[in-house]
Order: C-alpha cells, then structure tokens, then sequence
C-alpha cells in the first residue's frame, strides 16, 4: 500500500532537553496507527511535528514523496492535508459549530458557502453534531465539543487524521462518545494517526502500535503482538501498569 | 433660586451649550475610531513573531522599537502638553497652518491609538494559544489566523477597555481648550466670562458631560451583548418535520 507519510531520523530538542531521538517512521494509506507511551516520551511531539506545530531539530519528513522541511515547501498547502484533533479541542470560540466547520473550507481552500456548509453537514452528520450547528462552543459538553472538532477537521477533507490524546480532557461518560466516533471513522478507511492512552481503543481499532518512551520508539507492531506479547522490557513495564487499570 | 439661575443660563445660552456638546462628542467619536484603528494596527504589528532569520527579521525590529518608542511617548506625555507642542509646534517651527480642529482630532487619535495599542497587544496575548494553533493546522496562515479567529475575540474582549478609552475621551477633550478648540468647556468659560455668572455654567456643562459618558457607556453594552448573541441555542429541527409532500416526491424519484 502508498506510503503517505514517511519520517526519517526526526529529532526535536527544547534547549538542551532532546525530546524525539531518531525516529524513524511511517503511515500508509487507510492504516489506523495508535501511538502509546507515558506522560513526557515525546507522543504528542511527535504528531505536533508531522503537522509542523513543533519545528523539528532534524530529520526528515516525506508527505507522498514530497521533503516538506525543504524551505520552498507551502506549509499551509500541507496543513490543509493533515486533519489536527486537540486535546483541549480548541474550536473557534467566535464562531458557532458550523462556522467552525466552514471557515477554513472557506476561507484556505476557497470553497463557496454553499459547498462548504454542505460539507459541512455531512461531517457533522457523521459525529452526530448536526443538530447542534446554532450552537457557540461554550454551550458545548466536553464530548461534543470534541466531536465537533473532529467534524471541523474532517470538513477540510484531509489525506491522514492526526488526534493529539482526544480524550485525555474528557470526563469519564464522554470519553465513550468520542471513540465511538473514532471507531466509525477507522471502518470508513481514514487514514489515522492517534496518540493515546485508551489502551482499550487501541487493541481494537488500531492496525499498528507504536510504543514510544524517552524520546524514541521502542516497540511497534500489531495490537496483539505490541499490547499482549510485547518483546522490550520496557513496553511490559508501561503495560502491566496501564493494562491493570482494565 | 439656583434652578432659575440655571434656567436663566440655559434659555439664554442653550445653542452655544449644544454646539459645544457636538464639538466634544464629534471630536471624542472620530478621535476613539481612528486611535482603535491606530491600536489595532500597532498592536497586531508588534504581536507578529519575529522569524529566526531573513531580511524581514532586521525590519521588524526596526518598526517594532519606533512603535514601542510611539506608545511610551504619547502615554507619558500630557495630552494638553501635546496639543501645544504639536499646534504650535507645526506652525512656529514647520511654518504649517494647522486647522485647529484637525489637529484636535489628529492629537485625541494619536494618543487613544497609544492607549489602544497596549489594550490590543494584550487582548491578543490573552487569547489561547490553541486558538492559534488550530487555526495553523488547519491550514490557515498568520494574516487570516489574526483576520478570521483571532481578533474578532480581541475585539470583544476590549470592548470594555475601549469603552474607558471613549469616556476618558469625551472628558479630556476639554484640556483641548488651549488651542481654543470650542468643545463643551471652552464654550461654558466663553458663557461664564460673558456673563460674569460661574457655577451654574459649569455645572450644567457637568450634567451635559455626564449624560453624553452615561450614554455612551449604555450603548457599548448594548453592542457587547449583541456579539454575544443569544444565551440559548436553537437545536436545528428534523428535517422531516418540515418537508412538503412536493419534496418528498422529488426525493424518491
């Protein structure tokens, strides 16, 4: 299958503090990946990498075998490829959650107001916000603040999802909604990138685990062989401690 | 005996207290909206990040330290000292003719936009730094980030700074009487000087004053509330609900 995209020897240091060593990585097309790992091993960096919010140190990053660290590249031309979910969901707080979903439609990819809310819909439809589109996020939930932002993201019509922990600021209730949706998208064939803690979510949908710690990735696999059998050391420790809590 | 003083006063001299009021407001309302436009130009210009290398890094330091130099000036001078310096200072020393009422609105601009350019600078530090960074992921870069998330929220969110400014505004035009600018306390020591009678003017040029802050403080709040929008939202209903039986039809053919 296409290789979309490919990361050689990324590093990324903060003042002296190497955070992302070497690592070496890649997602192919349709393929739903979930990155695991404590607080602090560089997960989150990482995707904040791919999408170019964190300036890498080093390395490469190959999207459809295009450099795109290369000065000349348009990284807003990139960004509009990568859907980014946050944790703390950050939606436009001016806008109500279909001007949300249409700004960017709209405004980076040029599209008419009718074609984007048409978009639109069909995005909120799918994470169940559509009858919410009056709504300004603050009189959102949690969850559906989450689920509107994945909306948001998927309006743009991206290559690969990226979902930066989607449900580490969720209440316990809500956190099920959001995967839910999760799930949904992984059966429609999206390419995904998720860095999370649901470990759970991960044997599940994921068709790869990276496990990641101190900066590198340690193990990486099937679910079944990286969350059950792991071969590290490492990857048992962090496992038995988070498998318990099942 | 002090009400039909007042009274007196006003019947006799209502039109020049009136055509002062105007004076005051129409310098106090141009002069709000071009130092809010100075103050979010100056505050957007030195909120952009300074890029680690190229050309543009030498000159954004360059126009960020005249700016800088610009707010510290106006904000630590007297605005009546400034209205001297620059009237007469352009016509004794530059030889320009000023009119006095645009250098009036000229000196209440540049020193709100001062004023605003901090409250702007501010308004865009305050904001999430996740509102940025979703509006770069999804593709969107500096200009239409600020244009399109950003400073709407700035705005709202200064709405009652500015507000201060506009009632600060309406006050301090009064020191404005130095270049003999008829505003509302210029006329009232005309008024005064002309009839020899002191307080009852001045304290109705007081009410008046207070009725044009007042009222401007109302409106402001009203438009805050306004961007607001409403508390409750509306669930967007079934669509079957509200389908004709025509559209039924052409839906199923």
């Amino acid at each position: 299958m296409e290789t979309i995209i490919e990361i050689q020897h990324l590093s990324k240091t903060f003042g002296t503090n190497e955070v992302l060593r070497d690592i070496d990585f890649s997602v192919k097309k349709g393929e739903v990946v979930c990155i695991i790992g404590s607080s602090g091993s560089g997960k989150s960096t990482l995707l904040r990498c791919i999408n170019l919010l964190e300036k890498p140190s080093g390395g490469r990053i190959i999207y459809r075998g295009e450099d795109i660290l290369d000065e000349k590249h348009d990284i807003h031309a990139y960004r509009t490829k990568l859907g980014m979910v946050f944790q703390q969901f950050n939606l436009f707080n001016n806008y109500n959650v279909l001007g949300n979903c249409i700004v960017g439609q709209m405004k980076v990819l040029k599209r008419s107001r009718e074609e984007a809310t048409k978009v639109a819909m069909k995005y909120l439809k799918v994470v169940g916000m559509d009858q919410y589109i009056n709504a300004k996020p603050r009189q959102l939930s949690g969850g559906q603040k989450q689920r509107v932002a994945i909306a948001r993201a998927l309006s743009m019509e991206p290559d690969v999802m990226l979902f930066d922990e989607p449900t580490s600021a969720l209440d316990p209730e809500m956190v099920g909604e959001v995967l839910k949706v999760m799930k949904e998208l992984a059966e429609l064939g999206l390419t995904m990138l998720i860095v999370t803690h649901e470990m759970g979510f991960a044997r599940d949908v994921a068709d790869r685990v990276v496990f990641m710690d101190q900066g590198v990735i340690v193990e990486e696999g099937p679910p079944e062989q990286v969350l059950l059998n792991p071969v590290q050391e490492r990857t048992r420790e962090f496992l038995s401690r988070t498998l318990n809590q099942l | 005996m002090f009400f039909q003083k007042i009274i007196t006063i006003l019947s006799e001299n209502w039109q020049m207290f009136l055509r002062g009021a105007a004076m005051t407001l129409y310098i106090s309302v141009i002069g709000t909206i071009f130092g809010f436009i100075i103050g979010l130009v100056v505050g957007v210009i030195r909120t952009i990040p300074i890029p680690e290398r190229g050309w543009r890094k030498p000159l954004l330091k360059v126009i960020n330290w005249l700016l800088s130099a610009y707010v510290e000036f106006f904000r630590g001078t007297p605005m009546m000292v400034q209205a001297m310096v620059i009237y007469y200072g352009s016509a004794e020393a530059l030889g320009i003719d000023m009119d006095r009422y645009a250098a009036a609105i000229f000196i209440v601009s540049i020193n709100t936009g001062a004023y605003m350019a901090e409250i702007v600078r501010g308004g865009i530090i305050s904001i999430d730094k996740g509102q940025f960074e979703a509006a770069h992921a999804i593709g969107m870069n500096h200009f239409q980030t600020m244009v399109y998330v950003v400073m709407p929220q700035v705005i709202r969110n200064i709405l009652p700074a500015t507000g201060n400014e506009f009632v600060i505004n309406i006050k301090d035009t009064s020191v404005l009487n130095v270049i003999s600018v008829s505003e509302l306390f210029f006329t009232t020591k005309s008024i005064a000087g002309s009839t020899f009678i002191f307080y009852p003017p001045f304290f109705i040029a007081c009410l008046i004053y207070f009725i044009m802050t007042f009222t401007v403080t109302r409106i402001l709040r009203l438009i805050e509330k306004k961007l607001d929008g409403p508390e409750n939202f509306i669930l967007a209903g079934n669509q079957m609900q509200v389908a004709r039986p025509e559209d039924m039809i052409r839906k199923n053919s």
